[in-house]
């Protein structure tokens, strides 16, 4: 007998025989907060920035903090930022000196300041929003939901290949449970709400 | 090997450090709680998740079939390992037939519990772990001390010292910000260089044949979405029906783990990139068997957010590497009997049964219960040990006969009034860091006895 069979035929033995109806349709309706003022809180508690903004504001915050000289990957269509072209690029491994990733996020969390991006967000290289140095995500507000039921419900996640919930930059406190922001992802995340 | 309170004995020779790791996992369990109490409906998302966990028991066959049938029409080859061998020859095999000679690897609680680093080493590959606390640890030479903060025992000196010597940070060093950045150097060439990576599993979804990874470094992302073979290792009890009840697990997953409202990293993995070859290891390694134990099934529904190690006075008080399992706490206490009860004999004594551990789990199971079950097992096979056993015996004797049960109490007062040291020594293991109390002068059917009367002449 294989082991998949042997597996199988252990569980089928030993599994308890009362049934347990599975619970469906969860939410909880007790949303009162502004979306909006929820998710910017929360992201802001977890590391990560988000503002309300327009093109022309992005455009001019973005050259604020980031010179032209430094490799950026600019997949929002509307910012003219002409930075390396992603298309170019083969092997993912060559992103390792990418500075700055501009992408645009599906749907926002607002419970938990996290973001939902799928592999149509990443210009064909899934590794692009965790290599890269830093990450600007731009989010449409009105895809901001309540809840992480909401969010699940909005979503098909077996039409994607690849999807996350992105939740501020990355970060580690395995050293004396001291935070420290950067640790293999990216080092900051910025997120302008349109 | 060390028995729990032996190994105990020697982590509380240093009273500060042990105040501190004390100290540090209860600040842990209070962020738990800030996080908990913001949620409004939490104690429902409990019961719901703890009724979706009971309906994966009762159908586990069917729901790992559904997810084998999807994920293999998403291009994702599984594979099934009956124990911690199997499951790490699959690994070896998947390395040799490509001959890859390098692995990144996410943390992952099955691989600890398979030992599957040494395995992989005595066959030559280099396995590097890339989660920052097992990194540590692993350059230490030791195991995690903790499911969720694999190196909570050590201070940042010893980490600086660790890092000196094998990263080349500056002698002395130990800012956390300075560490982790030599870390993320460190690691990011063996994230560009590694072959193959191997990562956990959160959560594997019947209805899609996906698998969700938690991380709040990144670390599984940068070694998954680089190498060219992708491996993901669960045990079979990581299953759940359905894409919507992750709606319910991960609002209390890290919520319950760190006191964060989400990880940083919940990544969805349906289908491998272009080019690129996944793998899924499912494994029973003893699962099938604690199924079928009545008393302890429960225990599979665990979503190893490591709460109730946190929570624990025992654990947080003795240290995750007291309990020489690959998972510590009370919900290692529970899970390492069914693998080994001889080996793990003493661990359901590691334990002070006052069930902080079952109030704070999110997927309710009645842990302390259990560990209260398992100390019964472990009389009933034999395994408790002489001075354990006769202890017991002799306390039956003495409680289920009042004549002999009224003469101890009398000699133990006198004894305590009139030879205290006869008791207040090292022999005597409740003196250990105790006082005795005063005894009383009377037993309490004595004082009865004498005032029962009283009582009636007032009336």
């Amino acid at each position: 007998m294989s082991s998949r069979e042997k597996i199988l035929s252990n569980i089928r033995q030993n599994r308890p025989k009362e049934e347990v109806a599975l619970p469906t349709n969860i939410d909880f309706e007790n949303f009162t907060d502004d979306k909006v003022q929820k998710f910017v809180a929360v992201l802001k508690s977890i590391g990560g920035e988000a503002v309300e903004a327009d093109v022309d504001f992005i455009k001019k915050d973005i050259s604020l903090y980031f010179s032209k000289t430094l490799k950026i990957i600019n997949l929002y269509p509307n910012l003219e930022i002409i930075g390396e072209d992603i298309a170019q690029i083969k092997d993912a491994h060559d992103l390792a000196l990418v500075d700055l990733a501009i992408i645009e996020g599906r749907m926002g969390v607002a419970e938990n300041g996290s973001i939902w991006l799928d592999e149509t967000c990443f210009g064909g290289h899934r590794v692009l929003p965790f290599i890269t140095q830093h990450l600007i995500i731009v989010l449409k507000k009105e895809n901001l939901v309540e809840n992480m039921h909401k969010a699940y419900k909005n979503l098909k996640i077996n039409e994607i290949g690849f999807g996350l919930f992105l939740a501020g930059p990355s970060k580690t406190a395995d050293i004396e449970q001291s935070l420290v922001i950067g640790a293999h992802g990216a080092r900051s995340l910025k997120v302008y709400l349109v | 090997m060390k028995t729990h309170s032996q190994a105990s004995d020697i982590f509380n020779q240093d009273e500060p450090r042990v105040d501190w790791h004390d100290e540090s996992l209860w600040f842990i369990r209070q962020k738990r709680d800030k996080a908990a109490f913001a949620i409004p409906e939490w104690e429902n998302l409990r019961d719901i998740a703890s009724q979706i966990k009971e309906n994966v028991l009762a159908n586990m066959d069917t729901y790992l079939l559904e997810f084998e049938e999807k994920a293999q029409q998403n291009g994702i080859q599984i594979h099934w390992a009956a124990d911690a061998e199997e499951h790490n020859q699959l690994v070896l095999q998947i390395l040799q037939k490509h001959g890859f000679k390098k692995m990144v690897k996410s943390k992952s609680m099955l691989t600890e519990e398979c030992h599957l680093n040494p395995f992989l080493e005595k066959n030559g590959i280099e396995v590097i772990d890339t989660d920052l606390g097992e990194r540590i640890v692993q350059l230490r030479n030791e195991p995690p001390s903790h499911i969720v903060l694999p190196a909570i025992h050590l201070k940042k000196q010893d980490v600086g010292d660790t890092f000196h010597e094998h990263l080349g940070t500056e002698k002395g060093a130990s800012d956390p910000q300075y560490l982790t950045e030599a870390a993320r150097q460190h690691l990011r060439e063996k994230f560009i260089a590694a072959d193959l990576a191997l990562t956990g599993v959160n959560f594997a979804i019947a209805e899609t044949g996906g698998f969700v990874v938690c991380t709040n470094e990144g670390n599984a992302d940068m070694g998954a979405h680089l190498a060219k073979v992708h491996i993901a290792c669960m045990g079979f009890e990581k299953i759940i029906p359905k894409a919507e009840n992750l709606g319910v697990f991960l609002r209390l997953l890290a919520r319950s783990a760190t006191g964060q409202p989400v990880t940083t990293y919940s990544s969805h993995f349906q289908k491998p990139r272009a080019g690129q070859e996944m793998h899924v290891i499912i494994v029973d390694n003893g699962r099938s068997t604690q199924l079928g134990r009545e008393d302890f099934r429960s225990s599979l529904k665990c979503i190893r957010c490591g709460a109730c190690m946190n929570t624990c006075p025992v654990y947080r008080r003795s240290g995750g590497h007291s309990y020489h399992s690959a998972v510590a706490g009370p919900i290692g206490i529970i899970l390492a009997p069914n693998l080994d009860m001889k080996k793990n004999k003493d661990l359901p004594f590691a334990s002070t049964l006052c069930g902080s551990c079952t109030n704070v789990c999110p997927v309710k199971i009645n842990i302390h219960e259990q560990i209260w079950k398992w100390r019964q097992e472990v009389i009933n096979e034999g395994y408790a040990g002489f001075e354990k056993t006769q202890g017991i015996k002799l306390m039956n004797t003495v409680l289920s006969n009042p004549k002999i049960y009224r003469f101890a109490g009398k000699m133990g007062r006198q004894t305590m009034r009139f030879a205290p040291f006869l008791v207040n020594n090292s022999l005597n293991k409740w003196f250990k860091n105790r006082e005795m109390p005063a005894p009383p002068k009377e037993s309490f059917r004595e004082w009865y006895l004498k005032n029962r009367n009283n009582n009636k002449n007032e009336q």
